[in-house]
């Protein structure tokens, strides 16, 4: 039996019709048209679909959306501020971090959630972290460096 | 010009990609739009000898199901021979043979569940050695072998007399090398929509790599003239090659002119896995002779490519890694024989370098293994056989603008390399 799942998304009140077995991702994407988080293996292992419930990292292809009742979800589309980009988004964008991009709203929720965490890290903290979100096209290492700038402040100007 | 000369850019994509707003194809989606699932093949190769679709056709939330009899030329791929579904045999396990357009996901599954298929396993081969045989089954019809020319089915390059070389050679080299079949694994899965616009014209929104040259072919295989088709691409979340081959953008159209309505048709990643085109595997055989004092005298080659049940890219890789296999190196007497070997499994089609890369990989670890054998520096055996100006290529070119003795001392400087004074003391000239 479907049910109402009321909850925050993007620092707005969202009431949708959920299945038991829709997972948030399904929900996002195909009911509230929500669709930077993407859906690159659907079973919990690429990162593509991570976003923020209640300031952490989640998967949203691998949770329940009914799990959400009462909850904050944050997903890139709520993270800037008017034309106001994150730092992180910065960095990524100063630093070249994507390439092809799809990886990409999947790795800035993942860093955005570590850095509240932890807003000192060293690389391979960094590395640690975003150890589930996997990246077919950049080889990682600008993403890295993007969130060690990010932390540091020390991007540039872009 | 001068600005940009130096400076780090940011990519003109990139404020879409950090805030979400770039769009793929399974971010788009039209009103009254359906969902398409396929029927795979279980097994690699089988007569399919009756479906049934009636039952499924009934199912609630079915729009249409489809199988190669709706196809108006069942023929795809860059060598045409590539079926939309299957028709009267399955040569791989993945193959679609039905599709289902339906409202929703589980409408489409529910259907395909419904769908009758009788099929007569046939005994499938997997090693493109077994298939070479002479009394080896014949798994296509025209032959296991890729016909390259009428009559040749194989690639042969030919320099110089390669039993003279042999002849005048202190050692023979031999050894074999073999690749095995790599997936892409773009982030994104395959994803296409097909759509009527309002002037009746199908649109299909593609991850294509290559739109322009997929329209010809789906045009074709839909039975439409170019105007009536539009290839709307974007961007792709990866590639990698393995974007290159048309393999669902037709299958989509045909369910929107069959339906005409939206009709979206998203691979799972085990379907990307299990069934999409890969880097087909390689096999070599590489003998050289060579002299006491280093030169390679002559070198024959044997290659084998599997490229699975059609021809996805498979002859042309065959091609690229024949002509360019010898690597840059002035060898007098050359002998190869490629072949491009079908088997039942997933299609081989290009990947980043395919053919080339490969074949390098082959030659420059035999080029070691040569050197180890002369009891010389793998560097010294490079030097002495690198091409100069002037040099015959193995395709019987002159090469001008050469540049490899100057590249060789260049990386050995970053290696931290010590070369002796005559090879520093070289040239290319
Ligand atoms: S889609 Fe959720 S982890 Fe891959
Ligand atoms: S930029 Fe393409 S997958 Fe990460």
């Amino acid at each position: 039996m479907s049910e109402v799942l009321k909850f925050t998304l993007n620092s707005q009140p969202v009431e949708v019709l959920v299945k038991p077995e829709e997972s948030l991702l399904e929900v996002l994407r195909d009911k509230l048209r929500v669709v930077s988080p993407k859906c690159g293996c659907d079973r919990g292992d690429c990162g593509a679909c991570t976003v923020m419930v209640d300031g952490k990292a989640v998967k949203s292809c691998a949770t329940l959306a009914l799990t959400m009742q009462g909850k904050s979800v944050l997903t890139v589309e709520g993270l800037s501020n008017g034309t106001q980009l994150h730092p992180v988004q910065k960095a990524f964008i100063e630093m070249g971090a994507p390439q092809c991009g799809i990886c990409t709203p999947g790795f800035v929720m993942a860093s955005v959630a570590f850095l509240q965490s932890n807003p000192s890290p060293t690389k391979e903290e960094i590395k640690e972290a975003l150890a589930g979100n996997l990246c077919r096209c950049s080889g990682y290492t600008k993403y890295v460096d993007a969130v060690y700038e990010a932390s540091k402040g020390t991007f540039g100007k872009i | 010009m001068g600005s940009y000369v130096g400076q780090g850019m940011p990519r003109y994509d990139s404020l879409g990609h950090v805030t979400g707003k770039t769009q793929f194809v399974d971010d788009i989606m039209l009103p009254g739009m359906l969902t398409i699932k396929v029927l795979r093949s279980p097994v690699s190769r089988a007569n399919i000898l009756n479906i049934d679709t009636t039952q499924a056709k009934q199912c609630p939330g079915v729009y249409a199901v489809a199988t190669a009899k709706d196809v108006p030329h069942n023929l795809c791929g860059f060598y045409g021979d590539h079926p939309v579904m299957a028709e009267k045999e399955v040569r791989f396990r993945g193959q679609v043979i039905a599709a289902v357009a339906a409202v929703d996901e589980a409408s489409a599954m529910e259907a395909l569940s419904k769908v009758k298929v009788d099929l007569e396993e046939l005994t499938p081969i997997f090693d493109p050695r077994e298939a070479m045989k002479p009394d080896a089954e014949q798994i296509r019809p025209e032959g296991n072998l890729w016909e390259f020319e009428p009559g040749m089915r194989v690639r042969q390059l030919r320099k110089g007399d390669i039993e003279k070389g042999f002849a005048q050679a202190d050692l023979i080299v031999e050894g074999d090398y073999s690749t095995c079949v790599g997936e892409h694994a773009m982030l994104e899965t395959c994803c296409s929509i097909g759509d009527i616009d309002e002037r009746g014209r199908l649109i299909i929104y593609t991850t294509s790599q290559a739109p322009s040259l997929h329209a010809t072919m789906i045009a074709g295989t839909l039975g439409l003239p170019l105007n009536k088709l539009n290839m709307v691409g974007g961007t792709v979340g990866g590639g990698f090659g393995g974007r290159n081959d048309p393999v669902a953008d037709h299958l989509v159209g045909l369910m929107a002119l069959l339906t005409q309505k939206p009709c979206k048709w998203r691979w799972t990643r085990e379907e990307e896995m299990v069934c999409s085109q890969m880097r087909g595997a390689w096999q070599f055989h590489i003998k050289d002779g060579v002299t006491k004092d280093g030169r390679i005298v002559a070198r024959q080659i044997e290659e084998i490519h599997d490229t699975g049940a059609y021809g996805g890219f498979g002859p042309y890789a065959v091609d690229k890694s024949v002509f360019t296999i010898t690597g840059p190196y002035d060898v007098p007497n050359v002998h190869i024989n490629g072949y491009c070997v079908f088997t039942n499994k997933q299609v081989a089609t290009s990947m980043r370098g395919f053919g080339i890369n490969i074949g390098q990989f082959a030659m420059e670890t035999h080029m070691d293994k040569v050197a180890e054998r002369l009891n010389m520096s793998p560097w010294e055996l490079r030097f002495k056989n690198a091409w100069k100006e002037g040099t015959l290529s193995s395709t019987q070119q002159e090469m001008h603008a050469v540049g490899l003795i100057e590249t060789l001392q260049a990386t050995a400087k970053l290696a931290g390399e010590t070369l002796s004074p005559e090879l520093l003391a070289m040239s290319s000239k």
